[in-house]
């Protein structure tokens, strides 16, 4: 469209969301026009926020001013390569969500599918808007809308107790979060009063203000990504909004954060000091440990998937603790690639989280069912399902051909150069963070194939999983697509990273592009291709070509008298799925290996009882430690406010009054 | 001394005076009946205190603020309150919580105080009312007095109002007044609050069967 800046044509889509939420809020009647044409059309609209991304990425940035807000302050807009970044990165997984939702709000009766489109539309457009923001008002409204946009579309199904204690957790949280993003947006303006970025790019601040808004950014951001020790509402509130929302919280919300934390460390802040990366490194290494060790143990599929995005975001922490490291000792290649590792594994977690999540949707409307233990065999009766989630496990275990292998190997070549820093500790103790993160990637293979065993191989648990249905079309089409961006970014890295290149050029003023280009599109080798280089289609070619042949040698050299047996069974002669190694059972060598990780009640059956049973609850040690005693804190303090509260109007006014004579006492000139 | 002083300032003295006065009979006024009258004839004072000081400085919107003292706090709110005292039924004494020359004395040692602090503030204006904004603060202090020791709702809402009258006098003798629009809302502020009480009295009642404020300790969470 000619004349039209890509800013503009984003600004429209903004609009065009908010536009189908209002749609859908007055439509709220009718609910095969709100999820069948709505729901399909904020896809469409996602579609267009990627495309104009993609066309955006490598051009100047474009600025706007918005002549809304309050009187004298209107919003500054801003699209560069960054922000374009992460408008593909949400335009494209929402588009695979939006359709995905046609079809999952459509089946049944879905109560306020009315003002579940407009939130959910609504927090689609805020997004956006945080993405373009250029002021720190703007931001921090757009911030603000998406936190409780997001608060609503968790407390969808309000009637149950725990859902709103999750919801308040997430608000709760989330404002403590953006309590810290507003401080640090005050220290950057070093008390200017002006609260335009452009203004705090000039900013020159002292060491110790950078550090303190370097820190409160981490923890601000740190708080809506899910950083240890703030990760605590993401295990309760994924599991408790439908899952088209899990998807879109997790794969694409998680990223605004790290979209935030990026623009503040890397934009607006122009020093780096190199302890910034050591405590964002450390941070991002515990969070994932803790995030992938929880995984691994739990049985609801959903809180699965939301400790696992947790180690994600953790990862992603540590590829920025590893770009500032090496950005703050001036090895700009390096921080490139580094820097490459977290936009590609954000773009990467994206898809196949948001993937894997809009799967346990449909396990769910399939069978009612979140407990990992009562489900079982349902690549029999959901093939299509089970095909594309193996299609994100493979991605989330971090394997080769699919997106998650990239990131994580772009990570590893990153850390493989650290033992040259010239800080004598630094180079000796970076090398080991680089062990930690191969743990990482190894347990999250773990947890994914308990996901998908447990979930669907082996025999069915329950009876009733016989009748579970497939997913519908419009699920296929969403399930379908997230699969493809998953494979595309698997396979196609060069690709990729050459757009991404503007982005790290932009931040870092240094990008992978000129080694890249040298290669064909086929291979990518980062540093140089005698160094380390993967050929993502060989891999492939050399997985499909190994399959075929098999099966071909199978079908020709074997028999061919087919024999079917109950999958599972252990070898056992007792047919019966109950003979299956259970989910819990299946993870119980994490739980004695990193036993004091884990905060654990376990039952075990006593010889002589005439009903064993078996059961383990394990807890997150943080919440004893962090957050019991802050509220227990809290609890004492009111408690001594409460003596104060006598109940009599005569005492309260006697206060008053006291403090009246008081303050004029004192306040006399 | 006197003689330098206008005869505008000395009428202004005058009615201050009148009111602090008058600030003091209510405080030891027992029956509900007289303490509404007390309270209109304080409004009729203030307003003839702003009328004088609008004709001495020739400032139109004290005229207004004139005007809406007269109608709103000699004419309207005590007509609420006589009808709400006829509806409620409320005769005889109106119980104190402390005896009522205890909180006399403790008057004079709130005057003395208001008088204290204001003299600094009173320095600093240049009104020709400016002498009297330690009276003002006395005022507001005796009607706080007030409204802390009756156990009646009905005369802490008169206490309150008597408040802003001394807040009204404060404004006007350091000021002139304050800007017309804030008269306008605070005027409109009080004669809803006036309303919205009237209603709570009734439920009030309703609820414990008494207008005594010592019910509603029960109210409290434990």
């Amino acid at each position: 469209m000619p004349g039209l800046l890509s800013l503009d044509l984003l600004l429209i889509a903004a609009a065009a969301w908010l536009a189908i939420g209002l749609c859908g809020l007055l439509a709220a009647r009718h609910q095969a026009l709100v999820s069948q044409v709505l729901f399909p059309a904020g896809a469409l609209v996602g579609l267009w926020v990627g495309v104009t991304g993609i066309a955006a990425l490598g051009g100047d940035p474009q600025t706007a001013v918005l002549a809304i807000g309050l009187p004298d302050l209107p919003f500054h807009l801003r699209l560069d390569n960054l922000s374009a970044t992460f408008a593909i990165l949400l335009g494209l997984t929402s588009a695979g969500i939006s359709v995905y939702s046609a079809g999952y709000f459509g089946k049944g009766d879905v109560a306020g599918l009315g003002t579940l489109c407009l939130e959910y539309h609504l927090f689609l457009a805020s997004m956006l808007m945080v993405l373009l923001a250029d002021d720190a008002y703007a931001f921090m409204v757009a911030w603000e809308c998406m936190a409780l946009s997001s608060f609503f579309l968790v407390t969808t199904d309000h009637k149950h107790e725990e859902i709103r204690n999750a919801g308040f957790l997430y608000l709760l949280i989330a404002h403590i979060g953006a309590i810290g993003i507003l401080l640090c947006f005050g220290v950057m303006t070093g008390g200017a009063g002006d609260y335009s970025f452009a203004a705090m790019r000039s900013q020159e601040l002292a060491p110790f203000w950078t550090s303190a808004a370097f820190l409160l950014a981490l923890a601000g951001f740190g708080a809506k990504a899910g950083l240890v020790p703030l990760h605590v509402w993401l295990p309760e509130a994924h599991p408790a909004a439908p899952s088209p929302v899990s998807a879109m919280m997790s794969g694409v919300m998680l990223k605004t954060a790290i979209y935030g934390l990026l623009r503040v460390s890397f934009d607006l802040l122009h020093t780096t000091i190199w302890w910034w990366g050591v405590v964002a490194l450390v941070v991002g290494l515990v969070t994932a440990l803790f995030g992938v060790l929880y995984a691994t143990v739990q049985n609801d599929m959903k809180r699965l998937l939301a400790y696992s995005s947790i180690e994600n975001i953790g990862l992603i922490a540590v590829a920025i603790g590893l770009t500032l490291i090496f950005h703050a000792y001036g090895m700009d290649a390096l921080a490139a690639l580094a820097m490459t590792a977290v936009l590609y594994h954000c773009l990467a977690h994206a898809g196949f989280k948001s993937l894997l999540f809009l799967c346990t949707g449909s396990v769910l409307h399939a069978t009612q069912e979140r407990n990992l233990g009562k489900l079982g065999g349902l690549i029999h009766p959901m093939p299509w399902v089970a095909w594309l989630a193996l299609a994100g496990i493979i991605a989330g275990a971090g394997l080769p051909p699919l997106s998650g292998f990239v990131s994580e190997w772009l990570l590893l070549q990153g850390f493989l150069f650290s033992p040259g820093l010239p800080h004598p500790w630094l180079n000796m103790v970076v090398p080991v963070a680089a062990a930690l993160v191969v743990l990482v990637a190894a347990l999250a293979g773990f947890a994914m194939v308990k996901f998908y065993g447990i979930i669907f191989l082996g025999q069915m648990r329950e009876p009733a999983l016989k009748d579970a249905h497939d997913a519908g079309p419009w699920e296929r089409v969403g399930l379908v697509w997230l699969a493809l961006i998953t494979l595309f970014l698997g396979v196609m890295p060069s690709t990729v990273i050459l757009r991404l290149d503007a982005a790290t050029r932009q931040l870092l003023g240094a990008g992978l592009s000129d080694t890249l280009k040298e290669q064909g599109w086929w291979m990518l080798a980062p540093i140089s291709a005698e160094r380390a280089s993967y050929e993502p289609m060989l891999v492939l070619v050399t997985i499909a070509a190994t399959l075929l042949l098999s099966r071909w040698l199978v079908r020709s050299l074997y028999h061919g008298r087919v024999r079917r047996s109950s999958p599972w069974d252990c070898g056992y002669h007792f047919e019966g799925p109950r003979a299956q190694d259970t989910a819990e059972g299946f993870s119980q060598p994490i739980r004695r290996i990193f036993e004091p990780v884990f905060r654990m009640q376990r039952h075990f059956p006593a010889a002589r009882d005439t009903q064993p049973f078996y059961s383990v609850k394990v807890e997150d040690h943080f919440w004893y430690w962090c957050y019991l005693p802050i509220a227990r804190l809290a609890n004492w303090i009111s408690a001594l406010i409460v003596t104060l509260q006598g109940g009599r109007i005569a005492i309260y006014l006697m206060y008053s009054f006291i403090t009246l004579l008081v303050l004029l006492m004192v306040a006399r000139p | 001394m006197t003689a330098s002083i206008p005869l505008s300032a000395q009428l202004i003295n005058l009615f201050a005076a009148v009111i602090l006065l008058l600030a003091f009979a209510m405080l030891a006024q027992r029956r509900m009946h007289s303490l509404v009258n007390l309270f209109a004839l304080q409004g009729l004072a203030l307003c003839l205190a702003t009328l004088v000081a609008a004709v001495s400085t020739g400032q139109v919107h004290l005229y207004f603020s004139a005007g809406l003292t007269l109608l709103l706090k000699v004419l309207a709110l005590p007509w609420i309150l006589y009808r709400l005292v006829r509806q409620l039924n409320i005769k005889g004494d109106v119980e104190a919580l402390i005896n009522i020359p205890t909180i006399m004395l403790v008057g004079i040692g709130l005057v003395m105080v208001a008088f204290n602090v204001a003299l600094p503030i009173s320095e600093l204006s240049h009104t020709i009312t400016r002498g009297t904004l330690g009276i003002a603060l006395a005022v507001v202090m005796l009607a706080f007095l007030m409204m802390i020791t009756r156990q009646k709702a009905i005369s802490q809402v008169v206490g309150f109002l008597s408040m802003e009258n001394g807040l009204f006098l404060a404004a006007t003798s350091a000021t002139y007044g304050m800007p017309m629009v804030v008269e306008l809302g605070i005027a409109l502020d009080v004669l809803v609050g006036m309303i919205i009480l009237g209603v709570f009295f009734f439920q009030i009642r309703d609820q414990f069967d008494s207008l005594d404020i010592r019910h509603m300790e029960k109210l409290k969470d434990s």
